[in-house]
């Protein structure tokens, strides 16, 4: 008995930990969320927590009346959408041969693409051979270097590797080719792992910065991330001088950037309760077999 | 790969395997393969060429290929650069504190693991993994938001509590911490994954078999649990050494301001302010493959010591 409350303690002891870790997580967020809803003079004394007081608008209807910000927004989403779509294409056109069994040279081919992963060259043998491509300053350039992630195409072979190898046989002889098996067969069988290999392209394209950042230096082309940077990180030294001048003055940027925040982080927030989902089981398979 | 599946007792007739591995039914594959591999020569082999630049004397004019050589000329200027040091020593020290907290995954997920309500763990698990969907320019924007000397909303707390405020992100070592917090905050959650699924994967006659030796739960984490999820984390942590030279430039770039350079420029951001900002390719291309070079050295050297202590390799 004496085992028994023991054990209730540190349940209670873990069920506390964890949740203090788990609100730890996600405070800071909400705590922004709430004060890009605030009003000034609440931001400025320091009453926001995790609710807004003095509700308003006025930082958001900043940030969606500034025209760079919506432009960076509309060339974000084209850019995430085709960029999706190609890796997503390459990756399946690669994952798929690799995957064939006879299929002659694909394990010198699979070996070259492994090499790739081991030696990074660096980032300026890569700003070179954008440059050299004439790729800078293009949207092209934000692209075209990372259509295929060799660690998702090793996930995306091995899932494509587990299917009985019955099914090719008997398509086959059904006089299936490798095309029409792919698209009617591998890849309605494997939307999984396709939808976790497409979100995470997405994700991933929507939160990098640091190739845009490298290659872009036409404010007309900046991508969200990229101009949340400059409007966030990098003013910053400038606001803090100027509020040692002028104390109390207008404290509107800490809303706005409040709401800057919001704004580039809601379309991960709405999409990630099924990234989460697919993306835990797609992982697991390719980094226990991968 | 050695997952290759091997079809036993049912193998296919020798004259028709020779008809269906024929090249008539291989020409698709190799056409697939045509755009895939065209990706990984142009952006990773050429690239891999081009290291070259740390031995020239490269000219914009002239590219890569037409610039003179200059031997090492190009490294021996770099090793009597005291940033380079700086950035060098600035690299494996933020690493080596990043170290320190490679446990907290573990911890999180034997927590996790001994959780007996279902929902609450499964939500925890959500909010756990969410911080890893932020990118570090948002991480960087919210660091500025909480924690700024004069606006941020956690000197304000203090301030209002009648305290002194915290330089987080000005005084070097503050910013050393909160760099290495802000590296828990959006790793932690995911790292916990990998643990938890090696956890789920433990035999469950073990755990039965302890308990009827009357075995306490600290006793079943210390000798079942653990010793279960070793390989993982000996396999994690190995790669965390290989690692050590090689920083990721987001991190670092979104979190560094004017106040703590001295510490805060590390190789990647050291590269991209010489390299690109400065136009000195070749010096910034060297910085780099001496940086590729070391990380591939200690991550051969992970591999080989993983093999020794695990009896299996990473790779």
């Amino acid at each position: 008995m004496i085992r028994n409350s023991f054990e209730k303690v540190i349940d209670i002891v873990i069920i506390v930990l964890i949740g203090i870790f788990s609100l730890f997580c996600v405070v800071p967020m909400i705590h922004i969320f709430a004060l890009s809803f605030s009003g000034n003079r609440a931001i400025m004394s320091g009453e926001v927590f995790l609710w807004p007081v003095e509700w308003n608008f006025h930082s958001y209807s900043a940030v969606f009346g500034d025209a760079s910000m919506m432009r960076s927004l509309v060339i974000t989403v084209i850019l995430v959408a085709t960029y999706t779509a190609v890796a997503l294409a390459m990756t399946i056109m690669a994952a798929y041969a690799l995957s064939r069994r006879n299929f002659k040279g694909r394990n010198i081919m699979f070996g070259l693409i492994i090499v790739t992963m081991f030696f990074n060259p660096g980032i300026i043998p890569n700003y070179l051979l954008i440059k050299e491509l004439r790729l800078l300053d293009s949207p092209m350039s934000l692209i075209l270097p990372l259509m295929i992630n060799a660690f998702l195409l090793i996930i995306m072979r091995t899932s494509f590797t587990g299917m009985p190898n019955e099914l090719e046989d008997s398509a086959w002889i059904d006089g299936c080719g490798h095309f029409r098996f792919l698209l009617r067969i591998v890849l309605p069988l494997q939307l999984p792992i396709l939808a976790t290999i497409g979100l995470y392209s997405a994700v991933d394209r929507w939160n990098m910065f640091q190739d845009a950042l490298f290659y872009i230096s036409d404010k007309d082309f900046y991508p969200l991330q990229l101009k949340l940077y400059q409007m966030v990180i990098n003013s910053q030294v400038n606001d803090a001088t100027a509020q040692e001048g002028f104390n109390a003055a207008t404290p509107i940027p800490q809303g706005i950037q409040s709401a800057s925040i919001m704004f580039a982080t809601l379309p991960i927030l709405l999409v990630y309760p099924w990234l989460q989902k697919y993306f835990i089981s797609g992982m697991l398979t390719g980094a226990v077999k991968g | 790969m050695q997952t290759e599946v091997r079809r036993s007792g049912t193998e296919l007739p020798v004259k028709r395997r020779n008809a269906i591995t024929g090249f008539k039914r291989q020409w698709p594959l190799y056409l697939l393969m045509v755009l895939p591999m065209t990706f990984f020569i142009t952006f990773k082999y050429i690239p891999m060429l081009g290291v070259v630049v740390a031995f020239k004397d490269y000219n914009i004019f002239k590219g890569i290929w037409a610039s003179e050589w200059v031997g090492l000329d190009v490294f021996r200027e770099i090793f009597a650069m005291p940033q380079f040091y700086k950035a060098l020593r600035n690299t494996l020290m933020l690493n080596v504190i990043s170290l320190l907290t490679f446990p907290i995954p573990i911890i999180l997920a034997l927590m996790l693991n001994e959780l007996r309500i279902n929902w609450y763990k499964r939500l925890s698990q959500t909010l756990l993994y969410l911080p890893h969907f932020i990118s570090w320019v948002i991480v960087g924007g919210m660091a500025i938001q909480l924690l700024a000397t004069h606006t941020g909303s956690v000197n304000e707390f203090i301030k209002s509590l009648g305290g002194q405020p915290i330089p987080f992100l000005e005084n070097t070592i503050m910013w050393i911490l909160t760099y290495t917090g802000a590296g828990v905050w959006h790793y932690a959650g995911w790292g916990t994954i990998l643990y938890l699924a090696a956890l789920t994967g433990i035999n469950k006659e073990l755990y039965e078999a302890a308990e009827v030796d009357g075995a306490s739960r600290l006793r079943k984490i210390w000798h079942i649990a653990l010793p279960g999820i070793k390989p993982t984390i000996v396999v994690l942590f190995i790669i965390q050494i290989g690692r050590m030279a090689d920083i990721s430039f987001e991190q670092p770039y979104a979190l560094q301001n004017g106040y703590v350079m001295d510490v805060a420029q590390v190789i990647s951001t050291y590269v991209y302010t010489v390299g690109i900002q400065s136009a000195q390719f070749a010096l910034a291309a060297a910085v780099g493959l001496f940086q590729s070079v070391v990380g591939l050295v200690l991550l051969l050297t992970a591999e080989l010591i993983s093999r020794k202590v695990n009896n299996q390799g990473i790779f």
